[in-house]
């Protein structure tokens, strides 16, 4: 493999590989013969994100002899190279990256001014293919937006934030921060921003749906994105299925698959209001705006003399709001997996609730790994042998 | 009970998140109260132990366009409100260019004071974020805790008072501007916990710390002194040689914390 990235270029590998590193700690790099594929997955298997670079994007890219060359890194090591954007784009004028197969090192060059050279050898694992399954094009809802849109709405939850809910109407998307914890909810503010479809580039929503995903995944992409300056398009369908967070040029092909909560299976509830009670977002009081919504304070607290401050009925609380599991409904194309037991062994309960998502191929060097292969359903791509993880 | 505000003006509100997140830098949990004319941002406890008390006035009508309250009674006409000032202060932060500002007090999962700012989109719809800050409503017999220290009506333009170190007033003082005193309580800090403020009716004011090594002293002149508008509080200093100095020995962590939290910038501060 040799390729030769100039110009502006750089900055934006550079900011992919700072991207990807908010979502996984390996980067797979993969050249492929439409272009080359860097891909990271988080440890929960609940994210997963893509930069497909195309030829056209390089001055130079060769694929190699070896067609079947897939290695894995640390990101962190990747992002060492590509350390300080600001300076980067100053001094660095091209990025040579060639593997060297006697020595087994893929060797980042950067070019700079006055004939400058940094030369990063960096050691590589063999590992197979890393492919999530998903497919954008059956997604019943889209929305794409300027970056800038998005940004500005992150901007209202605090950085802490894990989760967050996106629901949408035909007419409106409202983005909510997610509270789990029964405990936290009565003591936690709630912050809701609700943004008209017309805002949007494209908004097509088959029916009204509300998803909850990880914020801080989409916050990675969102960096890359407002560098970019080009639009960001969401694919999603119903809860528990994943959302694809997307972005495209002619020589760029971006994309973040994160995992969503599922809604607990309700077997009682066959009839039709509840489901649509449970499928449709609560609609925001449309009257705020023209404050004709009034509410009043039950007095549980204070015992007065009067006692005739009357007490209303609490605002019905949000009845879509249901409580999230992991059971995964099991159907023949199920592409997700109950990733509850790996969650609890890399100790990150938020994304406990969240399943993992399916990957073709065998990914060798974990047991969980092994785990989540023997369970699934379906057989998306056949299976490989484990490659050995140990590089000569 | 019943409270609905709404705000247009962006200065006014750009004050108002001024004012909120003092308050926030000085204390986790706060107490409101609001009446037909004015806000009240309160806290009233620790005093024993050399902490901050702090007791903040707001006329509602500098800020609101629109404010109506119907309190706890109608010989009652308060309500008093415990929350989380952060809370505040973040609820704000990100509506600084809204077009306009509602704050009402609702009943969601709990008590709560909810905000909804409509902000400026690039459609013809306007973007409306909404916070709801769980609030405490508090009952009317704990309020009598939380009355407004005595002190007399100072004739100033801008009526936010924002701290008080309660100590016996013998001498009151207009304080230096107060970044300045800011960059002198900071480098002292690091030699002492304690600091000494003296001052006296002829407008000087001295900062001093003193530890086995080192002492350390800042003065200040030409500060001036306030007249107090109510006669019987000035008995103790009538007698009182403009010269003498009157002091207190503060924890200087404290006033550190006081003086990093002002976002406001006071036309006069006393002390």
């Amino acid at each position: 493999m040799d390729c030769m990235v100039t110009g502006g270029n750089v900055k934006v590998l550079a900011k992919a590989i700072h991207s990807l590193s908010r979502i996984g700690e390996e980067l797979y790099l993969e050249p492929q013969e439409d272009g080359l594929a860097l891909r990271t997955v988080n440890s929960s298997r609940s994210a997963y994100a893509c930069f497909l670079f195309a030829p056209l994007f390089f001055q130079k890219y060769a694929s190699g002899r070896n067609p079947t060359f897939r290695c894995k890194m640390a990101v962190k090591c990747v992002q060492a190279v590509f350390r300080s954007l600001s300076s980067l784009e100053k001094t660095v004028e091209r990025c040579h990256i060639e593997l060297n197969v006697e020595k087994s090192r893929l060797t980042f060059t950067l070019h700079c001014k006055h004939g400058l050279l940094k030369t990063h050898n960096l050691s590589f694992q063999d590992s197979e293919s890393l492919q999530a399954v998903f497919d954008k094009d059956s997604c019943p809802n889209i929305l794409q937006a300027q970056p800038r849109l998005l940004v500005d709405t992150v901007l209202h939850f605090p950085p802490s934030l894990e989760e967050v809910s996106v629901s949408v109407s035909g007419e409106r998307v409202w983005f909510r921060n997610h509270v789990e914890e029964e405990a936290e909810r009565s003591r936690a503010m709630l912050t809701e921003l609700c943004i008209s479809a017309e805002e949007f580039e494209q908004f097509a929503v088959s029916a009204p749906t509300r998803i909850t995903f990880c914020l801080k995944e989409m916050r990675g992409l969102l960096m890359f994105a407002e560098s970019s300056g080009l639009p960001v398009s969401l694919y999603f369908d119903e809860p528990g299925r994943p959302v694809v967070l997307s972005l495209t040029d002619s020589v760029l092909e971006v994309n973040f698959v994160l995992a969503t909560l599922s809604e607990e299976s309700h077997p009682q509830n066959h009839d039709n209001t509840n489901t649509d009670r449970r499928a449709q977002p609560p609609p925001p009081p449309d009257d705020f705006m023209n404050d004709d919504m009034d509410f009043l304070i039950a007095m549980e607290t204070t015992e007065l003399a009067a006692g005739g401050s009357g007490c209303s009925p609490p605002q019905a609380q949000d009845a879509g709001m249901s409580q999230l599991r992991t059971r995964a409904a099991s159907e023949g194309e199920e592409e997700e997996e109950d990733g509850e037991e790996e969650a609890e062994d890399t100790g990150r309960p938020p994304n406990k609730k969240f399943r993992s998502l399916f990957f073709g191929s065998v990914l060798p060097t974990s047991s969980q790994a092994t785990n989540q292969t023997l369970r699934s359903q379906d057989v998306l791509a056949s299976d490989s042998e484990d490659e050995d993880p140990e590089s000569s | 009970m019943k409270f609905r505000a709404k705000l247009v003006d962006v200065g006014c509100l750009n004050h108002f998140t001024r004012v909120v997140n003092t308050i926030s830098k000085l204390t986790k949990t706060c107490t409101l109260r609001l009446t037909t004319d004015n806000l009240f941002f309160m806290l009233s406890d620790k005093v024993a132990n050399g902490g901050v008390s702090m007791w903040c006035e707001l006329s509602q009508a500098n800020f609101f366009d629109e404010f109506q309250l119907e309190g706890v009674s109608a010989e009652a006409n308060e309500i008093y409100l415990e929350f989380q000032p952060e809370n505040l202060s973040r609820a704000l932060r990100t509506a600084q260019n809204a077009k306009s500002l509602k704050i009402k007090l609702t009943k969601k999962h709990c008590p709560c004071l909810t905000l909804a700012a409509e902000l400026p989109s690039l459609s013809s719809v306007s973007r409306v974020v909404t916070h709801d800050i769980p609030v405490d409503v508090i009952p009317r017999r704990l309020w009598q805790d939380l009355k407004e220290p005595s002190v007399p009506e100072f004739d100033v333009s801008h009526r936010v008072q924002l701290c008080r170190l309660i100590t016996e007033a013998e001498v009151s003082i207009y304080l230096p501007p107060l970044k300045t005193m800011k960059n002198v309580v900071d480098r002292m800090k690091n030699l002492s916990h304690h600091l000494v403020v003296e001052a006296n009716l002829s407008g000087e004011m001295n900062l001093k710390i003193e530890t086995d090594l080192v002492s350390v002293s800042t003065h200040f002149k030409d500060l001036g002194n306030p007249s107090w508008g109510d006669d019987s509080s000035q008995g103790p200093s009538q007698d009182r040689a403009a010269e003498v100095m009157a002091c207190a020995r503060v924890d200087i962590k404290k006033l550190q914390q006081f003086l990093a939290s002002q976002q406001v910038n006071p036309s006069k501060a006393m002390c």
